[in-house]
């Protein structure tokens, strides 16, 4: 094992100085009623230097799910990397329900994954499978392996390789950038960057594309970018606001806001065409559409019965049907995976917070974070989180909780602010 | 409005037509494309520490003109012109309805308080409740643009109704 660890940690530190401004995430809340697991360091045969330990990865995204508690890796009495060198004694008696060991080959110019999942009381052999990777894609790699096993052992899809779009600003006259990370809050990357504001990233459902909103020349105007190119159109830059873009489930149509009417009302763009067509038409304020999973319909914001709530009209358009009645104000919507439930900002006692209702049922709205000003919530793609801004010691800071109550996170920058953050679709 | 004032005010606006409204010109972003790092948008709007002799073509820079006072601020969660700002869009309008040719883009903000997208469409319908103030008093639809910063563009960057209260605003920009 020497012989590995030391290019591994030089590996490492040019890693973390190639990816500034990078997201921290601290889990901040509970993993009360967590499954043991254990996580072997994987192994490296002959020849193969990993550029980083995929067991470590694998570990840190399932105890970051809350689900999971790994096991430390000082705690274990033994470091088999292949189904044959694993004495289920061992991880019996230290209370371990599952185990996952795996081992690095060299292929090509490339590396092999094999890997095993065992279930320590029955010995059964519950998933045993390889992946090819390369250097650069290894941890991408090894998040995609904590997916397969997160599904295996709670039947819901793993997020741990799906990517998450923020807008970071440095203030008083610094730049706003708009930055996609992994999920755990690596490798962050720059889409586009302004001295103006930048707002409201959007995902494409095939997760190849951002929309958002620039006021680079000096008023708003919405883009749609491609993130492999970095290829981008302007796609609204009407008289007035042109804000809260939403692409819509089949990835045709772009919802939008748009006060070139004399009031902001939402319209559907067809992204190919480009023919515009007007869904509201109210003389108060409508905004921050977003599409049902169906894309059947949109709810919105509209303060057209005196404070902001939120209704719901068909994608066609037609009549709008108010969704809340709970507090005096609710925005943002955000659609649950599943279309069960609404994830919104909601004012209660004067505080702006999270709020989780779930439709249909007339049941309560539940408060799910604690701040002043929490605002704009994305919900994971597998529906278990949901991620948002607050303020954390007076900066801005994202904040994640589990739907379940039981596991909550912070992500933040080591300066600047960070909001906006929107989570993107499970796209393999 | 005084007689002197009123002079004073025939011979900036001859002064605003002799010299073209230049002072509303915006600079041209520079946009590039490309993957990752992509495109940037720079603006220079900066005129600050631009020093003049005369106040004469832009008297809403003079301290001591009436025209001076340029933002007018509003309630939370409110498009209404709040009565005592009243007199301030009057005397602007007057100004503008008696020159044509000066246009002004009304700048509507809010606190930071709420959704931002909301608050986009907040800061729209203050602009456009202001155009429609000054409409109403004579000034012409091509001398006026709205714009909304929403939360963006605080004026003061602090957490509380101290800074909330400076932001929540419409500023003139001529």
């Amino acid at each position: 094992m020497q012989r590995v660890t030391v290019p591994l940690l030089m590996l490492l530190v040019a890693w973390v100085g190639q990816t500034q401004a990078q997201l921290t995430i601290e889990v901040t809340g509970g993993v009360e009623g967590a499954q043991p697991i254990a996580v072997v360091p994987f192994g490296a045969a002959e020849g193969a230097i990993p550029p980083l330990d995929v067991g470590s990865v694998i570990a840190a995204d399932l105890a970051r799910s809350g689900r999971f508690r790994p096991m430390p890796t000082r705690d274990m009495l033994a470091t088999p990397h292949t189904a044959a060198e694993v004495d289920l004694r061992d991880w019996r008696l230290l209370g371990m329900q599952h185990l996952a060991v795996g081992n690095v080959s060299p292929v090509g110019g490339g590396f092999n994954i094999d890997y095993v999942l065992l279930d320590v009381f029955s010995g059964d052999q519950l998933l045993g499978s390889s992946a090819k990777t390369t250097g650069p894609g290894m941890r991408y790699t090894a998040h995609r392996i904590a997916d397969v096993i997160y599904e295996k052992l709670t039947g819901q899809p793993g997020v741990f390789s799906t990517r998450i779009a923020y807008v970071t600003d440095q203030g008083s006259g610094g730049r706003v950038t708009l930055r996609v990370s992994d999920a755990d809050g690596y490798g962050a990357q720059t889409i586009v960057s302004s001295s103006e504001p930048i707002m409201s990233p959007a995902w494409s459902p095939d997760g190849q594309h951002l929309a958002y909103v620039s006021f680079e020349n000096r008023r708003a105007a919405i883009y749609v970018q491609d993130l492999g190119s970095g290829r981008r159109d302007l796609v609204a830059s009407h008289p007035g606001i042109n804000g809260s873009p939403a692409f819509s489930p089949d990835g045709r149509l772009l919802a939008m806001t748009l006060s070139k009417g004399g009031n902001p009302d939402i319209y559907v763009l067809d992204v190919a065409s480009r023919e515009l067509r007007q869904v509201t038409d109210h003389l108060g304020i409508d905004t921050e559409p977003a599409w049902s999973p169906d894309g059947a319909s949109i709810v919105f914001t509209s303060n057209r019965g005196g404070s902001p709530q939120v209704y719901k009209v068909s994608a066609a358009g037609g009549p709008a049907e108010r969704v809340t009645f709970e507090n005096d104000y609710n925005a943002a919507p955000a659609f649950s995976p599943d279309g069960r439930s609404l994830a919104l900002v909601t004012r209660v006692n004067g505080q702006f917070r999270i709020g989780l209702l779930k439709l249909g049922g007339g049941g309560s709205m539940r408060i799910m974070s604690s701040g002043t000003l929490d605002e704009s919530p994305s919900f994971a793609p597998n529906g278990s989180m949901i991620i948002y801004a607050t303020q954390h010691n007076g900066r801005g800071v994202l904040a994640a909780t589990s739907v379940d109550g039981r596991v909550s996170q912070r992500l933040s920058q080591d300066s600047g602010e960070v909001r906006e953050p929107a989570w993107s679709p499970l796209v393999h | 409005m005084n007689r002197a004032f009123a002079s004073f005010l025939v011979l900036v606006g001859f002064l605003v037509l002799v010299l073209g409204g230049c002072a509303s010109q915006a600079e041209k972003p520079e946009v590039a494309e490309g993957p990752a790092t992509g495109p940037t948008g720079s603006y220079g709007a900066d005129t600050a520490g631009v020093q003049r002799e005369s106040y004469a073509d832009r008297p809403w820079d003079d301290p001591s003109s009436p025209l001076y006072r340029k933002v007018i601020y509003f309630d939370y969660d409110s498009s209404e012109i709040r009565s005592e700002f009243v007199p301030v869009l009057q005397t602007h309008a007057g100004y503008l309805a008696s020159h044509p040719r000066t246009r002004v883009t009304l700048e509507g903000h809010t606190d930071e308080r709420g959704s931002r997208e909301y608050n986009l469409a907040l800061g729209d319908e203050r602009a456009q409740t202001v155009q429609r103030f000054f409409l109403a008093e004579g000034v012409r639809s091509d001398q006026l643009t709205t714009l909304s910063f929403g939360e963006e563009k605080p004026a003061a960057p602090e957490h509380g109704e101290g800074a909330w209260s400076q932001n929540r605003r419409v500023e003139l920009a001529y």
